[in-house]
């Protein structure tokens, strides 16, 4: 539990990824079986006990400390097993804490009734720190800055293998991960792993740009669109069958009507989409579908969902990630044919005859649910993760306004002494005339130099401070680019941009020339 | 419940008054720690939200007055009275004396006994072990003047030992980076030097300019500090590995760019809580306080207090509902021109 809790204050504190990367080798590299695999599960796919939620804990403090000297407290600090941590009555014995193990291993069997006096036993023994990990494991959700990736990275330099590798077995893994441990330390085979209804890590494509795109070689390439959906994986195989993100999170229960249509063995990737007639509909019906465990009758009747397919993994046994493109399209192609599954059809290809035409037919394609096209190399075999070269994302052409600075925020890790985070304002009409309403934050697409320069101007028209946030005098034009604009009712303006990013600082242009609200809204796709 | 002594005399709420300039009392006909320039001021310490400029009359400890000359040169005050620790001084009807704080050099509580009844102003102070100033002296006392910068439970600050470790694993973990620890100018950054030295840490540690004039005071009135260095004018690639001490303010500003790679860190008492750390953009938190902690201001108030308590700047309500369920009468003093951040915490 020390080493743990040690691990975890560390990662809180690291501002870089390569810092958390280094920190987490170097616990793999040290903590015992079975303790670093249940660290490991705690990091990735969270550990959950029935019997202890933060229920307990709540109920533990109350009895321990004074309920309003804790009110105070958290209402001060803001998170309750940071509180708990810190409140608990009590010097700690300095005794060893128990091995993460035997924490995880009792609070899982024990009962409903035995749990809070095991908590409390723990907590008296503990430090704060030490503490704290034990409460971020019952309560829930580590956040500490490391995603179930970056984790599974610090796995594959501990071994020396491709994280794709670990991708392609981690999801026929449990914890406490011995087999996985002993393998990348050399001293076991590669983990057999059940494979009928598991996961395999998705082949992921770079963006490219359009000065780029000539240095291609046009033969050389395969072109589809690119739907605005999410990515998803069909897994259907022997009795099972699983809907998975892209990533690998199991989304089945909220789209009973394509497991259904799931009459088939094989593993398909695609894009899961909202179809009416035939015709995509725009990203937001989608939404309406998602994040939920179960779904109504009638959300299936007015958002009807559907997968239009990319690619084929596996023909019943028969993996074909290995075969270039082309054969794996021919064998997609076949098996559509053969299989006929409803709610389905396949992404045609987009034939083109040189990177002009197809630059065209980018442009031209304005339809609601196309984001631009995906070039995929007709020779590349189907590869985890994301490998530079065979597959690119192209998209459309940004969107583009002038928007006015209003506030910038103080960055993070290299950044922690530049105001880097930038939230920009369009005008409207307000009560007292022309009012700026913040619209968007960027924190990228300016050079060094420019975030520099940016940060220069900040401190010297800062008009007010609150913490790492300074509200600026609005006089700075920044010309944002963005992918599309939605209507949202999180935000005071009343849409929100998708990957707004800063594409040119207009140190010329006055503020008052800068865009109006309602032209951002003019360009929202409903 | 306590070994205060009892009230034998008036009520201290009839004698001491909180006025706009600060905590007045009135038999002595002087302000204890006056926000602003009056005719007569005690100075507990020499922080400048507790140690003013241009008052006519200012008495202190010797070295409270040395500190307040360096800051403030001849605006420290018309006239300097230097009074020692625990020397008795009749000030008007009241007998007054000066009790080390325990928190920076110098650092005083106010001793005040009138008519038989004795009320004590802390100022700020700690109750830990500090090579650079005098521990704390309990006084008792009918009335407790106390502070309460972290006056709620969850500030518990760790035993000095295993911060100073944090740092030394940091150093030894990353030697190719610059260590960059902000500290306040006056105390914390003394402190930490000396016990860094009190640990064999003997290469040179390298200080912002802002702190070079208190560094060079404390090492005059007799605190060692090894050899210091200024960061100015020294190549990057030389600071590679180095110890660098800078004002909090200086840490993520654009001073700091000068260093290589820094592991930024600060050495306060705000470092507890951890998302306060992370605002500030700090890696590596030292949880170092000057103050006292939760469980030394309420063991304080056990051992001295014997009748009421006041509460000043700081977390009152915690305090004085502590206080209130020990059989106490407790109030907070709304003193003003109190920053929580600035406070050398």
């Amino acid at each position: 539990m020390r080493a743990f809790a040690q691990l975890i204050e560390a990662l809180v504190y690291m501002p870089s990824r390569n810092g958390k990367l280094r920190l987490l080798v170097d616990y793999f590299g040290h903590a015992p079986d079975p303790d670093r695999g249940y660290a490991l599960a705690a990091l990735t796919e969270g550990l959950s006990f029935p019997s202890a939620k933060a229920g307990v804990v709540r109920g533990l403090v109350a009895e321990r400390v004074d309920p309003v000297l804790f009110g105070l407290s958290y209402d001060y600090v803001g998170d309750l097993a940071e509180t708990v941590s810190l409140i608990w009555p009590g010097a700690a014995a300095h005794a060893d804490p128990p091995p993460l193990s035997e924490v995880v291993t009792r609070l899982s069997s024990a009962s409903r009734g035995e749990a809070p006096a095991l908590v409390a036993g723990w907590l008296d023994r503990l430090e704060p720190s030490e503490r704290f990990a034990l409460l971020k494991l019952i309560t829930g959700g580590m956040r500490v800055g490391v995603s179930a990736r970056l984790t599974k990275t610090a796995l594959a330099q501990l071994g020396g293998r491709d994280v794709a590798e670990i991708e392609e077995i981690w999801h026929g893994l449990k914890a406490p991960y011995g087999s996985l441990f002993a393998w990348l330390e050399g001293h076991g085979d590669r983990p057999m792993v059940d494979d009928s209804a598991i996961f395999r890590p998705l082949m992921l494509a770079n963006p490219l740009e359009d000065s780029d795109v000539e240095a291609l070689d046009a033969a050389a390439y395969r072109a589809e669109w690119k739907w605005d959906g999410i990515r998803v994986q069909l897994v259907a195989r022997g009795d099972s069958r699983r809907i998975y993100s892209r990533t690998a999170e199991d989304i089945s229960a909220a789209f009973p009507d394509i497991v259904e249509a799931m009459a088939f063995d094989a593993v398909l990737d695609g894009e899961l989409l909202v179809v009416r007639d035939g015709e995509v509909a725009p990203f937001n019906d989608l939404q309406q579908r998602l994040n939920r465990k179960t779904v109504t009758a009638r959300m299936l009747t007015e958002f009807p969902a559907g997968v239009r397919l990319y690619d084929v993994l596996y023909d019943g046994d028969e993996d074909l990630r290995p075969l270039p493109f082309d054969d794996r399209r021919r064998r997609l192609e076949a098996w559509y044919d053969r299989a006929q599954p409803a709610r389905m059809d396949l992404s045609p290809m987009v034939p083109f005859a040189d990177w002009a035409a197809l630059h065209a037919l980018r442009d031209g394609a304005r339809a609601k649910a196309i984001e631009g096209l995906m070039l995929k190399r007709a020779d590349s075999p189907y590869l985890a993760g994301r490998p530079k070269g065979p597959w690119f994302k192209w998209k459309r052409g940004p969107l583009i306004l002038d928007v006015v600075l209003m506030y910038a925020q103080r960055g993070h890790g290299k950044r922690s002494s530049f105001y880097s985070d930038f939230t920009f304002g369009a005008w409207r009409t307000g009560p007292e005339g022309d009012e700026l309403v913040p619209v968007g934050k960027a924190y990228f697409g300016f050079t060094d130099e420019e975030l520099a320069q940016l940060d220069r101007w900040v401190r010297n028209n800062t008009m007010e401070r609150f913490g790492p946030v300074r509200s600026v005098t609005p006089q700075l034009v920044l010309e944002v680019a963005f992918d599309s604009v939605h209507r949202s009712s999180r935000h005071k303006s009343g849409v929100a941009m998708r990957f707004p990013r800063i594409h040119r600082i207009r140190w010329d242009k006055p503020a008052q020339e800068a865009d109006r609200l309602a032209t951002l809204e003019a360009m929202i796709v409903e | 419940m306590t070994t205060g002594a009892p009230a034998a005399g008036p009520h201290p709420e009839s004698w001491i008054r909180v006025l706009p300039e600060g905590l007045y009392i009135a038999p002595a006909d002087v302000f204890v720690d006056p926000v602003r320039a009056v005719d007569r001021a005690v100075v507990t310490h020499g922080h400048a939200d507790h140690a003013r400029p241009d008052s006519r009359h200012v008495l202190a400890t010797p070295a409270t007055l040395a500190i307040m000359r360096a800051r403030y040169g001849d605006a420290a005050g018309g006239a300097l009275q230097a009074l020692d620790y625990d020397t008795p001084l009749t000030v008007g009807d009241v007998e007054l004396r000066l009790a080390p704080a325990g928190h920076v050099l110098g650092s005083a509580q106010v001793v005040l006994t009138y008519r038989g009844t004795r009320v004590v102003v802390s100022g700020d102070y700690k109750r830990r072990p500090d090579p650079t100033c005098a521990p704390f002296e309990p006084v008792p006392c009918d009335t407790f003047v106390t502070e309460a910068t972290f006056g709620l439970p969850v500030f518990r600050h760790p035993p000095v030992d295993s911060e100073l470790a944090k740092l030394r694993r940091s150093l030894a973990l990353f030697p190719d980076r610059a260590h960059l620890i902000g500290v306040y100018a006056l105390g914390k950054c003394q402190r930490l030097i000396a016990l860094l030295r009190g640990e064999g840490y003997d290469r040179p540690i390298y200080i912002h300019g802002a702190l070079a004039n208190l560094c060079a005071l404390y090492a005059d009135l007799g605190v060692t500090l090894g050899e210091l260095r200024p960061v100015a004018g020294v190549a990057k690639d030389d600071l590679r590995g180095a110890l660098v001490l800078a004002p909090p303010s200086a840490i993520a500003d654009r001073w700091s760019r000068r260093l290589p790679d820094p592991v930024v860190g600060a050495a306060s008492g705000w470092m507890r809580v951890r998302q306060r750390a992370k605002q500030r953009g700090v890696e590596l938190p030292l949880i170092l306080s000057d103050h006292a902690d939760w469980d030394e201001l309420t063991a304080t108030i056990d051992e001295v207090a014997g009748r009421a308590v006041w509460v000043t700047h700081g977390r009152e309500e915690a305090l004085v509902h502590y206080a209130e369920g020990n059989g106490l009468v407790a109030q907070a003093l709304s003193l003003v021109g109190r920053d929580e951040e600035d406070d050398g915490a």
